[in-house]
């Protein structure tokens, strides 16, 4: 489809104000908004998310193209629930308390949001029992837990035993991420898995929910 | 005091001083606090902070305002004590200093994003850099350090703020690089020379960088710059990166490993060599008797 290959492109350009025109055009051509999302926007993101990886662009520019998702998104969402798409899983996210840095959580966000997943975002500062509750109360699949200091990194472990003491622990998955963190943290204080960046943590979530 | 950029054009290298942040953290700050209200809770920390540097040897002492800017200050709703935070850094380092060291003028990002990455305008960045640095000039900081910068338009509206409030202010600017298989780079994607050329653009006196990844990349960082300039370079580097271990944070990089790397530093004509996250009083020292070999050589 030709359309959706422009939605791509101008996606990866960071475009957004054309995104949002061609996403309606698809529309008004009758497209299924799940194809526009998954051939148009995902399809899109996804060469964003790769060309990250191997720093062959930056945050801005991914920062634009999530821009340019949400410009598409924001068309695409009324109608899905309308039609009762249903999402592949649902993660809450947040940046530990004490932590009020919150790009990388959000870039997280929306590479997830861009695989198809419900993210419910809980911002910055967040306390561990706002984590294990808004999973339980909302039946999400897995948390997502960021950090950028190393003084606030404690408190991943903190998710982690109150999500225990819930009985929860090893029922919704514990991913943690941030620039001070590596695999062996995330095993000392029991999380299920440490993603290194936005493409790694959609990969681990589709790990843990069957569908990757 | 000699003008400090008179000194370093004589060929004299010198010497800022360690870690705010992690020494903060040694003496108690509390995970989540912000580190300025330090400034008026318990300036005595800021002043053993200062003493401790000072007697180490550094010529260059910085305030412990890197979050000072009103829109920083916003996240943790101290933005109206903007003016009274700064000037009370200033403070507690000209106590235990007096007009024996340098007052380095700590300005860290702000926090936000300009657009179009971000919803934040030039303008209230601009603006709040002024603020900030207004307070720190008129409280008699003796140059402006533009610091851990990723965003090359932020840091240039922080330089080109200190420059509007005073031209004659020396203004250094550092920025934060990491290490990519295509080579240096900041969070943002500004490569070395964007930022040579940006950062002297704008204004800064001196420039360079900080924080990073240990300091044998520093010495490949500072390489690059001066291929790229003759402008004073400033070099402050962390003591490796940060490691978990037994709960605790350290890092690696002891006071000798890093005054070796000093020596090459100098070499390359480094002009202001200092230490960021995880340096010590001890790395300050070492740096300094480093730093005397080659001046008195110079002299």
């Amino acid at each position: 489809m030709e359309i959706l290959k422009q939605i791509s492109e101008s996606l990866e350009k960071g475009d957004f104000n054309r995104v949002g025109e061609l996403t309606q055009q698809a529309l008004d051509q009758g497209l299924d908004p799940k194809v526009i999302l998954d051939d148009g926007l995902i399809a899109g993101m996804s060469i964003v998310g790769q060309k990250f990886k191997v720093h062959e662009i930056f945050l801005p520019d991914v920062l634009l193209a999530a821009k340019a998702m949400y410009a598409g998104m924001d068309l695409l969402k009324p109608l899905m629930i309308k039609e009762n798409i249903p999402s592949i899983g649902k993660v809450v996210m947040g940046t530990v308390q004490g932590d009020l840095h919150d790009i990388g959580k959000n870039l997280v966000s929306i590479m997830l949001k861009g695989a198809g997943l419900d993210v419910i975002d809980l911002g910055n500062d967040v306390p561990p029992a706002k984590f294990v509750d808004t999973a339980i109360s909302e039946n999400a699949d897995v948390i997502g837990i960021s950090t950028l200091l190393t003084t606030t990194m404690p408190v991943m472990g903190e998710v982690v035993e109150m999500a225990k003491e819930r009985g929860v622990y090893g029922k919704v998955k514990i991913i943690v991420g941030g620039a001070p963190l590596n695999a062996d943290y995330a095993e000392q204080i029991g999380a299920d898995a440490y993603c290194f960046d936005g493409v790694n943590a959609v990969d681990c979530v589709k790990r843990f929910l069957g569908a990757g | 005091m000699r003008d400090i950029l008179d000194r370093i054009k004589n060929g004299e290298v010198l010497l800022a001083d360690g870690a705010m942040g992690t020494m903060l953290i040694e003496k108690g700050l509390k995970i989540g606090d912000c580190p300025e209200r330090l400034n008026l809770d318990k300036p005595e920390l800021l002043g053993e902070i200062a003493r401790q540097y000072f007697d180490a040897g550094a010529d260059i002492i910085q305030t412990n305002t890197f979050g000072g800017s009103p829109l920083k200050l916003a996240q943790y709703s101290l933005e109206s004590e903007t003016e009274e935070l700064n000037i009370a850094a200033v403070n507690a380092v000209r106590q235990v200093v007096g007009n024996n060291a340098y007052i380095y003028g700590s300005c860290g990002p702000s926090g936000r994003l300009l657009k179009p990455y971000g919803d934040t305008e030039h303008q209230e960045v601009l603006d709040s850099f002024k603020r900030q640095i207004t307070a720190l000039i008129s409280e008699g900081a003796d140059l402006i350090c533009v610091e851990t910068m990723t965003d090359l338009e932020e840091a240039r509206l922080a330089i080109k703020a200190a420059k509007s409030i005073d031209s004659s202010i020396p203004v250094s600017a550092t920025m934060t690089f990491d290490v990519t298989p295509r080579g240096f780079f900041t969070i943002m994607g500004v490569d070395i020379q964007h930022a040579v050329k940006g950062l002297i653009e704008a204004g800064a006196d001196m420039i360079g960088s900080n924080c990073g990844n240990g300091i044998e990349n520093m010495v490949k960082i500072a390489e690059e710059f001066r291929r790229l300039t003759s402008i004073p370079l400033v070099i402050q580097s962390n003591a490796g990166l940060p490691e978990m271990i037994d709960g605790r944070i350290e890092y690696s990089e002891s006071p000798e490993f890093m005054a070796e790397r000093c020596k090459q530093l100098i070499d390359i004509d480094v002009n202001v060599i200092g230490g960021c996250c995880g340096t010590t009083p001890e790395h300050i020292s070492a740096f300094r008797n480093v730093i005397d070999k080659h001046n008195s050589k110079n002299s």
